[in-house]
C-alpha cells in the first residue's frame, strides 16, 4: 500500500513579528533610562559626647559660606554672586600668596615627614598619637608627589531653613568644582597627566593634599516649635 | 503606439522585519530596569556639574522629597516618600534598619541613601532628615541631580 509521505507544512511565521512588536512595545514603555547621577557626601557621624568634638580652630582658616532663606550668597563676610564662589574658594583653599587673613600652609616633604615622626615617636599621649598618624599620612603622600604645601583649610557652609534645594545644591557643586580644580592643576604640573587618568596612589595623594573638608554647621533650632 | 506594459511592483520582503524587531526588543531588553515604585511627589532635580555616577543600584536607598503628586488631597508642603508611601521624620530611622536588615552584613559601610528632591523644597525638611540619617548610621548619602552644562 505504502502511504505517501506528505509533506511536514511549514510554520506560518507571519505572527512572529506581531509577536515580537508587543514584546518590544512593552518593554519600550516600561524602561527607565535613566542612570542616577548625583554629588556624593558624607554625613558628619552622630555626636554623642558634644563637648569632646569642639576642636578650636583658627578663624583664619575657616572659609564660612552663609546662605540665607532668600537664597543669597555671605562669603567671609561680603555679598557675592554664586558665579564667583568658585573662585573665592580656590583662592581660599590654594592661597598662592600666603596672605595673613587667608589659612595656615605648612611645608611638608619627605625628609620633613621623617623627621617628625622620629620626634613624635618618644610621646605616648594620645595627642602625640594622632598627630604622628597625621605625619605618616603626609609621609606617604609626599613619596608620591614629592614636597607640597598643606593648607589647613577648613570650608564651613551653613544654611537657613528656608534656603531652597538648588541653591545649596549650587554651592555644594561650586565648592566640589574648586576642589576638583585644583586637584586638576596640580595633576598637571606633578604628572602632566588629567587627574582621571593617574594612577590609584598619584589620585589618593593628589586628594590628600586637596582633601575636601567641607563642615556643615549643626542646624540650629530657630524658632521651632 | 507602443502601450508601455504595467509591471506590477514587486511586493517588499518582510522577511527580515522580525529579525530587527528582535534586535530592538533584546536591547531594550538589556537596558531596561523596571520602575520600582510608584512616584507620589513630583521631582525635578537640581542641575550640577560634579556629579559622580551612582555604581551598584542595589546597595542604594531612596529617600523622595517633594511636593504630592496629588496636591488636592495632600496640599503643597513637600512631603517625603519612602517606598511607595508618604511618610514622616520618624519613619526614616526604621526605614533605614529595615533596608539593613535585608542585606549582607559586609556590605552595610558600602550602603548610600539617595536623595532624590525636588529642587523648590526648602533645606529644612532635608536637614531633619539628614539629621535623622546621622542618627541611623546612614553616613554616606548622594545628593541625586541631573548633569548640566558647565558655564563657561
Amino acid at each position: 500500500m505504502g502511504r505517501n509521505k506528505r509533506a511536514i507544512p511549514e510554520i506560518n511565521a507571519s505572527s512572529m513579528a506581531d509577536i515580537a512588536f508587543l514584546l518590544l512595545i512593552f518593554f519600550l514603555v516600561t524602561t527607565t533610562m535613566d542612570t542616577d547621577w548625583g554629588i556624593a557626601r558624607l554625613l558628619p557621624p552622630p555626636d554623642e559626647n558634644k563637648q569632646e568634638d569642639q576642636v578650636k580652630i583658627k578663624e583664619r582658616n575657616v572659609f564660612v559660606v552663609l546662605v540665607n532663606a532668600n537664597n543669597q550668597l555671605l562669603v567671609e563676610g561680603e555679598l557675592l554672586d554664586i558665579s564667583q564662589l568658585k573662585e573665592k574658594a580656590i583662592d581660599f583653599i590654594s592661597n598662592p600668596g600666603n596672605k595673613e587673613n587667608l589659612p595656615e600652609k605648612i611645608h611638608v616633604s619627605p625628609s620633613e615627614a621623617k623627621q617628625q615622626i622620629s620626634i613624635l615617636k618618644g610621646g605616648n599621649t594620645p595627642a602625640a598619637a594622632e598627630e604622628m598618624a597625621k605625619w605618616q599620612n603626609r609621609l606617604k603622600t609626599a613619596e608620591v608627589v614629592g614636597d607640597y604645601w598643606e593648607s589647613k583649610q577648613v570650608i564651613s557652609l551653613q544654611n537657613d531653613r528656608g534656603t531652597s534645594y538648588e541653591t545649596y545644591i549650587k554651592v555644594q557643586n561650586e565648592l566640589a568644582a574648586a576642589y576638583r580644580n585644583l586637584r586638576e592643576k596640580m595633576a598637571m604640573e606633578k604628572f602632566n597627566k588629567k587627574f582621571d587618568q593617574l594612577e590609584k596612589a598619584q589620585a589618593d595623594a593628589i586628594k590628600e593634599v586637596y582633601a575636601q573638608r567641607i563642615s556643615e554647621a549643626e542646624p540650629k533650632n530657630v524658632a521651632g516649635k | 503606439m507602443f502601450a508601455k506594459k504595467k509591471k506590477p511592483t514587486p511586493a517588499i520582503s518582510t522577511a527580515s522585519l522580525p529579525d530587527i524587531v528582535f534586535m530592538l526588543l533584546f536591547f531594550f531588553m538589556v537596558t531596561t530596569v523596571m520602575r520600582e515604585v510608584d512616584l507620589k511627589v513630583k521631582l525635578s532635580p537640581p542641575e550640577a556639574t560634579e556629579v559622580q555616577k551612582l555604581e551598584n543600584k542595589s546597595l542604594v536607598d531612596y529617600v523622595y522629597i517633594g511636593p504630592p503628586m496629588d496636591q488636592k488631597k495632600f496640599g503643597t508642603e513637600p512631603r517625603i516618600q519612602l517606598n511607595d508611601d508618604y511618610a514622616t521624620i520618624s519613619d526614616i530611622r526604621p526605614f533605614i534598619e529595615a533596608k539593613r536588615a535585608t542585606r549582607d552584613e559586609q556590605l552595610i559601610p558600602k550602603l548610600t541613601t539617595s536623595l532624590k528632591v525636588d529642587k523648590e523644597t526648602k533645606m529644612g525638611i532635608i536637614s531633619d532628615v539628614k539629621q535623622e540619617l546621622r542618627k541611623a548610621q546612614a553616613l554616606k548619602i548622594n545628593y541625586s541631580s541631573r548633569e548640566g552644562k558647565e558655564k563657561k
